[in-house]
């Protein structure tokens, strides 16, 4: 078999493998895996992958990862912990898939959003304006009154409105503009994710957020283009680096539109589920977890084995359009 | 001298204005928000080898475009491209390879995902591996081609000794014949150029190549007949002869357009439906034998001279399926395809001169007006076996 592919090579000589060449050069970079490698043969499982290299001085999904903003913190009178936040909503393009530019809506010019994070009783306050072109709000999900509820309070552009409620439920929630047509404003880019911790704390863990997502780039009701944390094949080019034994955290958001499901898939292991991270107690052993869109799990594990591991929306068609990356467990 | 500047006055004032006009014209208004208008035309998708697709890429749009990434089937693949500057500028070209393990007789799509999010894609019908230019697929297209086209030609010829003792009326039947299969062609090629013409990318105007094709091909025939046969008598033997071989070019124009279609289609894998198409197509072109023929039947035609114009005829069939079937383009196919129709018209009005020597019309008699239509009819009739 392996002959037959060198005698095929050598028989094509000219004409194919001079341009494969010349396409090699010119990539930036110099990733883990050679992605990049022109030589790649056609069964290659790195080969289905996006060609070239995103501007990662823009957003860096790799940092993304593990930023977590727990706000200007002060304390109030009564000794309550006050978290304060200014969310800015701009018009911004962003690069989801090397070259590709999508004309995206942001919370503070990324997609997603910061990931804000308190503890729950904590008191939040979120400072919202909007700077963008179109009405917009921000709709937590957990408890709070009926008018911070982000869906009445339009804030049109450069007005201002302040949410300001009570952190509870714990859990693994999400924020996002609640301002209509829905589909529109959330695939636009307006989501993020909203973690209260409960008071106990979870144990030690290297955390990780991951929210699924996907783009319509041809605006035909259709994602062309589906990744975590918005760039697709993000971690298939730039591996997540893990130490083997030690307890991994992810927070998995689902906020893709249009499809109804989204999901994940972890090779050469299983983890615990805690189904909306609202129990201290795992509902579920697992290796695949299936989410709608607004549904979101903590997942946590334990790598056993150095070496590299796939991850990726078990649907197949997510995965080969960019929802798909790697694990690289270090002893 | 003086008047040349006085004639380009105008132009070089037009240049000005449109200087103006894209410096403080009114365009701004509308620049704003709106991403470039993106146009890109996947000519033509080659399987080279077992593992890889390539695309022929044309930007026919107004802008230039940038290739972003690829997906095959849904999902993103690798590339490369060359040239190595993945923006295509107006009217450029771009040839992208990919090496996608492609399943013969499956159907796959290609999409190019663009810089903007626009997407162009372009379903490969049935995989099968693109001939190679080598030896052997010279060889098969040059005989398919002769199959198709050379054969029958040579073989209509073949009632040359059947015609030239014909009586006049008889002579006048098949003349008559002759243009109702030639009104059959240009109407089936005008139909066909039209048809390639709208996968001519836009900016190449297809439907106004065929109408510089039509036009442009009746009147430099013409303008050649005019000049070739002068004031002599135009039905007089060298008219006749002229008008053969103007039919000869016509038809050679018509097969060029024959042979596109079995070698593009034996390029994406149609021609394995069957050698149905070709026997269609010898049944269909044994009458363009006769139709060469008819005007020289009673000239005693040398028999070097008849084989030329078979050759004529005949010959471009071959080169139609090598140029189809090695590097196919629908802007050059439209052309070839608008020429032919208008040389088809121009031999239909010089073959209604040749009647009018003898004081007739295709509508004289009621053997020229069946001749005609059983000429239409036979193309119809054939015509059934190609499709």
């Amino acid at each position: 078999m392996k002959n037959k592919k060198l005698s095929r090579r050598k028989i094509l000589g000219g004409a194919v493998g001079v341009t494969a060449l010349a396409g090699g050069r010119g990539l930036l970079g110099a990733p883990i895996l050679a992605t990049d490698d022109p030589d790649l043969e056609a069964h290659d499982a790195r080969v289905m992958s996006t060609t070239g290299e995103v501007d990662l001085s823009q957003f860096d999904p790799s940092k993304f990862l593990y930023e977590f903003d727990y706000g200007q913190v002060s304390e109030l009178p009564d000794g309550q912990t006050l978290r304060e936040w200014d969310i800015v909503a701009v018009d911004k393009e962003i690069e989801i898939a090397p070259g590709v530019y999508f004309p995206a809506w942001t919370y503070n010019g990324q997609v997603p959003g910061p990931t804000l994070r308190c503890t729950e009783g904590d008191r939040l306050r979120i400072r919202f304006s909007n700077a963008g072109s179109h009405p917009h709000t921000i709709h937590f999900h957990g408890f709070h009154p009926a008018n911070m509820d982000g869906v009445f309070e339009v804030v049109k552009p450069g007005d201002e409105f302040v949410y300001e409620f009570e952190a509870e439920p714990f859990g693994l929630h999400l924020y996002h503009c609640h301002s209509v047509p829905l589909k529109r404003h959330i695939h636009k880019g307006l989501y993020g994710t909203f973690i209260v911790d409960p008071p106990e704390k979870r144990p030690e863990a290297r955390e990780m957020v991951m929210v699924m997502n996907g783009f319509d780039t041809n605006f035909d009701g259709d994602n062309e283009v589906y990744g975590a944390n918005s760039v697709a094949f993000h971690y298939h080019r730039h591996p997540i680096t893990v130490k083997a034994q030690e307890l991994v955290r992810i927070y998995l958001v689902n906020a893709l539109e249009f499809d109804l499901l989204n999901s994940l898939h972890i090779h050469g292991n299983f983890f615990e589920v805690y189904r909306t991270g609202t129990r201290l107690t795992p509902d579920d052993f697992t290796d695949t977890i299936m989410l709608c869109q607004g549904e979101r799990h903590i997942l946590e594990l334990k790598f056993r084995h150095p070496g590299t591991f796939m991850f990726h929306a078990h649907q197949s068609e997510f995965a080969e359009l960019g929802w798909m990356g790697f694990f690289e467990v270090e002893l | 001298m003086k008047q040349w500047i006085l004639g380009l006055f105008p132009i070089v004032l037009l240049a000005g204005f449109v200087a103006l006009f894209f410096i403080y014209g009114p365009l701004g208004v509308f620049m704003a928000a709106f991403p470039p208008v993106e146009e890109l035309t996947i000519e033509r998708v080659v399987l080279p080898e077992p593992d890889q697709i390539v695309l022929h890429v044309i930007n026919g749009g107004p802008d230039p475009v940038t290739v972003a990434q690829i997906t095959v089937d849904e999902a993103f693949w690798k590339y490369t491209t060359d040239p190595e500057n993945k923006t295509i500028p107006r009217l450029g070209r771009m040839r992208i390879s990919i090496p996608y393990p492609w399943v013969e007789g499956d159907t796959h799509e290609v999409m190019i995902l663009t810089s903007t999010g626009l997407t162009f894609s372009k379903e490969i019908a049935v995989a099968i591996q693109s001939p190679r230019t080598d030896g052997t697929y010279f060889g098969t297209f040059a005989l398919l081609g002769i199959y198709a086209g050379v054969i029958p030609v040579f073989l209509g010829l073949l009632w040359y000794p059947f015609l030239r003792e014909l009586g006049s009326k008889w002579l006048s039947f098949f003349l008559s014949l002759t243009i109702g299969l030639l009104a059959f062609l240009a109407v089936d090629m005008l139909d066909e150029a039209l048809e390639t013409a709208e996968a001519v990318p836009s900016a190449f105007q297809g439907i106004a190549l065929v109408g510089i094709g039509v036009l442009g091909a009746v009147l430099i025939l013409f303008y050649l007949s005019d000049l070739k046969l002068g004031s002599s008598d135009q039905t007089g033997a060298e008219g006749r002869h002229w008008t053969a071989l103007m039919i000869a070019s016509g038809i050679g124009l018509h097969n060029l357009g024959e042979g596109l279609a079995i070698g593009a289609s034996y390029a994406l894998g149609e021609i394995a439906l069957g050698t149905f198409l070709v026997v269609g197509f010898m049944l269909h072109n044994i009458t363009e034998g006769l139709a060469i023929v008819t005007p020289v039947a009673k000239d005693q035609p040398s028999i070097s001279r008849l084989v030329t114009l078979g050759l004529i005829a005949g010959v471009p069939t071959v080169l139609g399926t090598w140029i189809g079937g090695f590097s196919y383009s629908a802007i050059w196919a439209t052309l070839f395809l608008a020429i032919g129709v208008g040389a088809i018209l121009q031999v239909i009005y010089q073959l209604l001169v040749l009647f009018t020597r003898k004081g007739e019309t295709v509508f004289t008699n009621a053997y020229n007006v069946s001749g005609f239509f059983l000429g239409l009819g036979i193309m119809y009739g054939t015509g059934l076996l190609v499709v």
